[in-house]
C-alpha cells in the first residue's frame, strides 16, 4: 500500500527519470515549435547559442539564473514541509521594499556594501512577513495555504501598485517606479569572475546577488539535511502525527517554513532592484515566482537539482529572447509553454514513465539473477 | 439447483512480492453462516475483496449458486446477489442514510420518483430484519453500530444474498456486537448466506456453522464449528501451539510512578472519550487495559503522553505532574524519563520515508548527544543507530536503508530500540505486536517482560485480549471512556469479556 | 434619479463582469464536487477565449467559435484529469501547469497565426455574439423604476448571459436531483463508497472534469466573443482565480456561487465607476483596494472569521484502492 513502486536504484530514481520527463517537456515544446512553421532543432540550436554563445548571453543566462535560484528554493523549502508556497512571486514583489527603501533612504550616505546587507535583511524579512501570514492561517485557523498564497499574490500586486503609483513615484514623473539609485544603491557586477573565464559581459546585470544565490542554495542544504530545524520540518512534511509525537510544534515549523519560503522569495528582489535596474519597477517580478515552482519540481526540492534547473530556466529565458530576433515568430512566450510543460511532466506526471521503467529494470535483474541462481523461489 | 452458494476454486493472488492468497478453494453452503478465520494478514479480506470484485485474481475461479461467474468488479458481485460490509465503512459522511442506501443503486437517472421508493424500500427492509434506522439522519452523527446498520441495508436493498462481513465487532461494543450476531441470524433465517471474516476464535465459536482456517495465504482446514474447539483453531490458525504464557517471574511492584487521577479527554467531534479515569502503574510492574478498540484507550495513551491535550485530570510521573490539559509537551516528557511505543507505528511512530538512523532518534532528536549546537551530528546519530541494530537484531541492519523497506516486524523493532534503550522509568506501550510476524513477536515481549524485572513502569494497551493476560501483572478493563474493573490477569475470559462488554458484574468491580 | 440612473449603470456592467465568473466557478464546482481540485480554471479559460475568438475569426461563425472553446477547454480538463485521475499527480501542480501552458501558447499560436501581437483578428457581424432585447423592453422603458429596470438591467444581454444565470439552478438541480449529482457529491466525500458501490470512480471524475471544461469553455467563449470582440493577449486577468475565490466563497454550493460572483462583480464594477470620485463618507478608496477586495474577502472567509469553507473531503486527494 505504501509501497507503490518497486525499488529503483537511486540513480533511475534520481537522474534518469526525471531526465526522461524533461525530454517529454522539450520534445512537446518541440511540437509546439514545429506547429507554428520553424524548425524545433534550429531553435534549440539558437536557444543554446543565445544563452551560452557568448560572454553577454552567458551574463544574461546567469542573472536570469539567479532569479529562479531563490523562488526554486523557496518552492523546495514549503515541500520539504508539506506546504505548497505558491505565493513567491507576491512575497518577491512585496519584498522589493525591502530592498528599494534601504536604497532610497541611504543611498546618498552610505556605501553598496553597508546597504546591501540592510537590504538582504529587508528583502528577506519583508518577504518573510507576507509570507507570515498564509503560514498564521495555515497554522492556526486551518486555511489552506495554497489557496491563502494565491489570494495574497493579488493583493500584493494590487498593494504595490498602489505604492508605485501613489507613494513611491517621484513627483512629475509618469513612469510608476521609483527614482533610479545613486551609485551606493547599486550591486557591483561581476564582470572580474567572467573574466577569468576569458569572458566579457557585456552589457549582461551580471551581478553579486548570483553568488549570494549560490550561498543560499548551500544553506538550505545544511538547513534541510544538516539542522535539527530541518529535521523536524521533514518530519512535518512527511507526517504531521509523527511529528506530534516527536514533540515538534505543527504551528510553529508551519509559520517558520513559511518565512523561511518568503525570505528566500523575497531575496530574489535583490536581483532585479539593486543589480539591474537600480530602481523600483511596476511588476519587477515579471513571473519568476511562479518559474520557482517549475525549478523546485525539476530540481526535486534538493538545492544540488535546484541550482542548475535554475539555470536552464535563466538559459531559456535568455535563448529564447535571442530566438525572436530570428524567429519573430517564437517570443519568450514560449518560455511559458515550456515552464508549464515542465511542471506538468517533472511534476504532475513524474511517475507516468515509471511503471515501465520499473518493469524494465525488473526484467533486467531477473535476467541477471536467472544466470546465477537457476532456482525459482 | 445447488445447496452451495459460493464456491472458489483455486483463487490465486500475488501483490508484486507478496503472494496474498495461494490456490484458494472454498465451498459456503447456501442459508449458513460461514467463518472465515486467520491472524492478521493471512489473506482473509484480500480473498473476499476478489470475491467482491475489488481486486481480480490472478488465476482460479468463482461460482455463485453453482454457475461460473465472472466479477470483475463489486457491479459484477452485487448483479451476482453479492453484498460486503467493509471493516471501515464505505458511507458518504455528510449523506443522509437514504442518499446512502441509494448511491449506486438508483432506478433513474432523475430522483425524484426514486427516492420516495427508495424510502418505502428502505422501511420494507428494516421491517423485516429489524434493521430500525432514521432514513434521514446524517450519517456522522449516528453512533458507529447503526452506520454498520446501515452497511448491511446498503447490501440488502441491492438484493444481496449472500452478505460478506470483514471484521465486523472491531469497531463495535461488546453490546452492539451482540445486536449485531443476532441481525445476522435472522438473516440466516430469512435465507441468506453470511460470509463472517474475524480473528477472534469467541465469535466464531458463537455464530458460525462452518469456519475455515487461513494461514499465511493459504485455505488450511474447513470444519464444522459444532465439531472443532478454540483450541484446534487456534493451533490451525498460527501453525503450533499458541504460547498462551510468557515465561515471566512474579512481579515486584515499587513506587508509584505514574499515576493518572481523573482523567478526561475530549476527541475532536467534542465526545468525551476518556471519562474520569484513574489509576496507578507502580515500578517494577505491568498494567495492561483490555478493551475493544475504540473505548477510548488510544486517547488516553495520547494524553498521558502529551500527544493530545486532556479536559481535565492531573497526571503525575514520579509524583511529578505533567501539564496534561495544558501544554504538555512529548519531547519534555521523553526528558523526564517517559518512552512511549505508540500505536500508529506506520504514521505516528516512524516516518516511513526517512532511512533508519533518522527514525532511532524520532523524538530524541534535541538530544545533545546527537547535535553539534543547531546541527545533526550525522556520525553520531549512524553509529547510535548501528548499536541498536546489534542489539535488537533488526534486519536489514542497515541504518541508511529507508524504512519503509523494513518488514512489520523490524520497523516496530526500531520503535523499540529507541524507546527503550533510553533507560526510561515509564514505558507506555499500545498494541505492540499488531501486524508483526510470529517471530518478533517473542522477541518483543520478552523485551517488554525484561524492562519489568529492570523495575521499570509498564501500560501496556492491546486489544488482543491474549496478549494483556499473558503480559500483564494487573489488568484494567476499559468500556466506553471509563476504567470498569481491575482483575488478575488470569481471570477467566469470560468474566473479562463481560466486562469488556460492558456488563456490569453482579459483584463488584474490585479497585 | 441621477443615482437611480448610476446605481442601474453599475449592475448592468456588475452583470456583464459577473457572467465569465459565474460560468468558471460553476465549472471548477462540478470538478472539486468531485474531489478534483482545479485551480487551473484561468488557463482552461484562456485557452478557450483564444480558440473561440480564432475560430470565429477565421469562419466567421459563432457557434463554431463556441464549439471550438468549448473543445479546447474539455482538451485542457483531460489533462488535467488524465494527470490527476489516471496518474493520480498532485492536482495543484497540474493546474498551475495548464495555466502556463494556456498563457504562452495562446501568444504562441496567436502571433503565428495572425501576425497582430497575440491578438485575434477583430469579429464583426456573425462571428461574434450579439446581444438579445426581451419582449416590450423599448415599450416600457420609458416606465419609471421599473422600465429601466427591464429594459436596461435584465434586457439587452448576450444570450450567453442567460445561459449562465439558467446555468445556476441547472446545476443545483444536477447536483441535488440528478443520479449523477448525487454520485458526484458522493465521489468527492468518499470515492471508496462509490466505488464499492459497484461505481467507476474514475470514470466519474472524468465527466465532473468534462463538465468543467465545457464550462470554462462557455466563459472563455463569453470572454473573446461576447463581451470584447476578439482575443487579447491574457484577457483573463486573473478572472479564474477571482472564480477559484467566488467558489471557496460560496462553500461550494450553485446557488451561492452565483451571489459570490455578483458580489465580485459589483466589487469590480465599482471599481471602475469610482476611479478618482471619492465614495460619500469614506472618501476616496485608492481603487487598487477595491480591486484587492475580492482576495481580502476570501482569505477572511478561509480563516474562519465569518463562517467556516469546509471542501469535498476527498478533495485534492488520488483515490487509490486501499488493500
Amino acid at each position: 500500500m505504501s509501497v507503490p513502486y518497486a525499488k529503483l536504484p537511486a540513480w533511475v530514481d534520481y537522474g534518469l527519470i526525471p531526465l526522461i520527463n524533461l525530454a517529454v517537456a522539450f520534445l512537446v515544446a518541440g511540437l509546439v515549435v514545429l506547429a507554428v512553421g520553424e524548425s524545433p532543432l534550429r531553435a534549440a540550436s539558437l536557444l543554446i547559442e543565445g544563452a551560452f554563445g557568448y560572454g553577454e548571453g552567458i551574463g544574461f543566462t546567469l542573472y536570469y539564473a539567479t532569479n529562479f535560484i531563490f523562488t526554486g528554493l523557496a518552492v523546495a523549502v514549503a515541500f520539504h514541509c508539506g506546504l505548497f508556497n505558491i505565493g513567491g512571486e507576491g512575497q518577491a514583489y512585496v519584498a522589493g521594499l525591502g530592498v528599494a527603501l534601504p536604497c532610497l533612504w541611504f543611498d546618498a550616505y552610505l556605501p553598496w556594501y553597508v546597504i546591501f546587507p540592510i537590504a538582504i535583511l529587508g528583502s528577506a524579512m519583508v518577504g518573510a512577513a507576507w509570507a507570515l501570514i498564509p503560514g498564521w492561517l495555515q497554522a492556526r485557523r486551518g486555511s489552506h495555504v495554497v489557496i491563502t498564497t494565491i489570494m495574497f499574490n493579488f493583493i500584493a500586486s494590487s498593494l504595490m501598485v498602489y505604492v508605485l503609483v501613489d507613494v513611491l513615484k517621484p513627483a512629475g514623473s509618469m513612469a510608476p517606479q521609483t527614482r533610479t539609485f545613486a551609485e551606493n544603491g547599486q550591486l557591483p557586477r561581476l564582470d572580474w569572475l567572467m573574466s577569468w573565464f576569458g569572458l566579457d559581459i557585456g552589457g549582461a546585470p551580471f551581478n553579486l546577488s548570483f553568488l549570494l544565490a549560490l550561498v543560499a542554495a548551500f544553506l538550505v542544504w545544511v538547513l534541510i539535511w544538516r539542522t535539527k530545524l530541518g529535521y523536524e520540518i521533514r518530519t512535518m512534511g512527511f507526517s504531521p502525527k509523527a511529528a506530534r509525537y516527536a514533540g515538534v510544534s505543527e504551528s510553529r515549523i508551519i509559520i517558520i517554513t513559511m518565512m523561511l519560503s518568503g525570505a528566500l522569495a523575497g531575496m530574489m528582489a535583490l536581483n532585479p532592484i539593486m543589480g539591474d535596474q537600480h530602481s523600483m519597477q511596476l511588476d519587477f517580478v515579471g513571473g519568476a515566482g511562479f518559474v520557482g515552482i517549475a525549478v523546485a519540481l525539476m530540481g526535486r526540492s534538493h538545492p544540488v537539482g535546484i541550482v542548475p534547473a535554475g539555470i536552464l530556466f535563466g538559459m531559456l529565458y535568455q535563448g529564447g529572447a535571442e530566438i525572436s530576433f530570428e524567429m519573430p515568430q517564437i517570443s519568450r512566450d514560449m518560455i511559458t509553454i515550456i515552464q508549464g510543460l515542465v511542471i506538468l511532466f517533472a511534476g504532475a506526471l513524474e511517475n507516468m514513465f515509471r511503471p515501465a521503467i520499473t518493469a524494465f529494470f525488473a526484467t533486467m535483474t531477473t535476467a541477471r539473477a536467472g544466470k546465477t541462481l537457476p532456482a525459482g523461489e | 439447483m445447488t445447496d452451495i452458494a459460493i464456491e472458489l476454486r483455486g483463487i490465486d493472488k500475488k501483490f508484486g512480492l507478496v503472494h496474498a492468497n495461494k490456490d484458494i478453494d472454498l465451498r459456503v453452503r447456501k442459508g449458513s453462516i460461514h467463518g472465515i478465520i486467520g491472524e492478521n494478514g493471512a489473506g482473509k479480506s484480500t480473498l473476499m475483496s476478489i470475491l467482491y470484485g475489488f481486486y481480480q485474481a490472478d488465476d482460479g475461479e468463482i461460482f455463485v449458486d453453482g454457475r461460473k461467474a465472472d466479477i470483475k468488479d463489486p457491479n459484477a458481485a452485487i448483479a451476482a446477489g453479492i453484498g460486503m460490509v467493509h471493516q471501515h465503512f464505505m458511507l458518504v459522511e455528510n449523506f443522509t442514510v437514504l442518499e446512502n442506501v441509494m448511491l449506486g443503486a438508483e432506478d433513474s437517472q432523475i430522483l425524484t420518483s426514486g427516492i420516495s421508493r427508495a424510502r418505502q424500500e428502505l422501511k420494507r427492509l428494516e421491517h423485516e430484519y429489524e434493521l430500525e434506522v432514521d432514513p434521514d439522519a446524517i450519517i456522522e452523527e449516528l453512533p458507529v453500530g447503526l452506520q454498520q446498520r446501515v452497511e448491511i441495508l446498503k447490501a440488502l436493498y441491492r438484493g444481496a444474498e449472500i452478505l460478506i462481513l470483514d471484521e465486523p465487532t472491531g469497531v463495535l461494543t461488546p453490546a452492539e456486537a451482540d445486536h449485531l450476531f443476532r441481525i445476522l441470524k435472522q438473516l440466516k433465517d430469512q435465507g441468506k448466506t453470511i460470509l463472517l471474516i474475524t480473528h477472534k476464535l469467541r465469535e466464531i465459536m458463537a455464530i458460525t456453522d462452518e469456519v475455515s482456517v487461513m494461514r499465511r495465504g493459504e485455505m488450511v482446514a474447513t470444519r464444522k464449528t459444532a465439531e472443532t474447539s478454540v483450541e484446534e483453531l487456534a493451533e490451525l490458525m498460527v501453525g503450533r501451539r499458541v504460547l498462551l504464557h510468557v515465561e515471566k517471574g512474579p512481579a515486584l511492584p515499587g513506587e508509584v510512578l505514574l499515576s493518572v487521577e481523573n482523567l478526561t479527554v475530549r476527541d475532536s467531534r467534542g465526545c468525551d472519550m476518556v471519562k474520569d479515569v484513574s489509576f496507578e502503574v507502580r515500578a517494577g510492574e505491568i498494567v495492561g487495559i483490555a478493551g475493544v478498540a475504540g473505548n477510548g484507550q488510544s486517547e488516553l495513551l495520547q494524553a498521558v503522553s502529551g500527544i493530545r491535550r486532556a479536559v481535565n485530570g492531573r497526571v503525575l510521573l514520579k509524583g511529578e505532574p505533567i501539564h496534561v490539559t495544558g501544554k504538555a509537551d512529548p519531547s519534555e516528557l521523553r526528558h523526564r524519563g517517559l518512552a512511549h511505543v505508540p500505536e500508529d507505528r506506520q504514521h505516528m511512530g516512524l516516518v516511513l520515508s526517512f532511512d533508519e538512523s533518522e527514525n532511532s532518534i524520532l523524538g530524541y532528536h534535541d538530544d545533545p548527544r546527537y547535535l553539534n549546537g543547531a546541527f545533526l551530528d550525522i556520525d553520531a546519530i549512524r553509529a547510535d543507530a548501528a548499536e541498536k541494530i546489534e542489539k535488537y537484531d533488526i534486519r536489514p541492519p542497515n541504518p541508511r536503508l529507508k524504512t519503509a523497506n523494513f518488514s512489520g516486524g523490524n520497523q516496530q523493532k526500531i520503535v523499540l530500540a529507541r524507546e527503550m534503550e533510553r533507560d526510561p522509568q515509564v514505558l507506555i506501550i499500545g498494541q505492540p505486536t499488531r501486524g508483526v510476524d510470529v517471530g518478533a513477536i517473542e522477541f518483543i515481549h520478552k523485551r517488554i517482560i525484561e524492562m519489568r524485572d529492570a523495575g521499570k513502569a509498564v501500560l501496556l494497551v492491546s486489544v488482543e485480549l491474549d496478549e494483556i493476560r499473558s503480559l500483564s501483572d494487573r489488568v484494567l478493563v476499559m468500556f466506553d471512556g471509563r476504567i470498569v474493573g481491575e482483575r488478575a490477569p488470569d481471570t477467566g475470559e469470560g468474566e473479562l469479556g463481560l466486562l469488556m462488554a460492558g456488563v456490569e458484574n453482579s459483584r463488584e468491580a474490585a479497585e | 434619479m441621477e443615482y437611480f440612473d448610476t446605481l442601474i449603470v453599475i449592475l448592468q456592467s456588475t452583470v456583464r463582469v459577473s457572467v465569465p465568473l459565474i460560468l468558471a466557478a460553476l465549472a471548477g464546482l462540478y470538478s472539486e464536487r468531485s474531489g478534483i481540485f482545479d485551480i487551473g480554471l484561468e488557463g482552461k479559460m484562456l485557452a478557450a477565449a483564444f480558440a473561440g475568438g480564432a475560430a470565429a475569426a477565421v469562419t466567421g461563425s459563432a457557434l463554431i467559435g463556441l464549439a471550438a472553446a468549448i473543445f479546447v477547454s474539455v482538451c485542457l480538463a483531460l489533462v488535467h484529469g488524465f494527470a490527476s485521475i489516471t496518474q493520480r499527480g498532485n492536482q495543484i501542480v497540474s493546474g498551475v501547469a495548464i495555466n502556463f501552458i494556456a498563457l504562452g501558447a495562446t501568444v504562441i499560436l496567436g502571433q503565428a497565426w495572425f501576425r497582430q501581437g497575440g491578438r485575434t483578428p477583430q469579429l464583426t457581424g456573425d462571428a461574434r455574439f450579439t446581444t438579445v432585447e426581451l419582449p416590450f423592453a423599448a415599450e416600457v422603458a420609458d416606465v419609471p423604476i421599473l422600465g429601466p429596470i427591464y429594459s436596461n438591467l435584465l434586457s439587452g444581454h448576450f444570450v450567453l448571459t442567460y445561459v449562465a444565470f439558467l446555468l445556476v439552478p441547472f446545476t443545483w438541480w444536477v447536483l441535488y436531483r440528478t443520479r449523477f449529482g448525487l454520485r458526484l457529491r458522493a465521489v468527492g466525500e468518499n470515492p471508496g463508497a462509490v466505488d464499492t458501490a459497484g461505481i467507476s470512480v474514475p470514470w466519474l471524475r472524468y465527466r465532473a472534469v468534462i463538465c468543467c471544461g465545457i464550462l470554462c469553455g462557455i466563459a472563455g467563449a463569453y470572454l473573446s466573443m461576447a463581451m470584447t470582440a476578439g482575443f487579447v493577449k491574457g484577457m483573463t486577468a486573473g478572472k479564474g482565480f477571482i472564480a477559484l475565490a467566488a467558489l471557496i466563497f460560496a462553500k461550494w454550493k450553485p446557488i451561492n456561487v452565483m451571489f459570490a460572483c455578483l458580489l465580485f462583480g459589483f466589487l469590480d464594477a465599482m471599481s471602475i465607476r469610482m476611479q478618482g470620485n471619492p465614495l460619500p463618507l469614506i472618501g476616496e478608496v485608492p481603487v487598487q483596494f477595491m480591486q484587492a477586495l475580492p482576495y481580502i474577502l476570501t482569505v477572511i472567509l478561509l480563516a474562519g472569521f465569518i463562517g467556516k469553507a469546509v471542501p469535498p473531503r476527498a478533495g485534492g486527494v488520488p483515490y487509490v484502492k486501499e488493500r
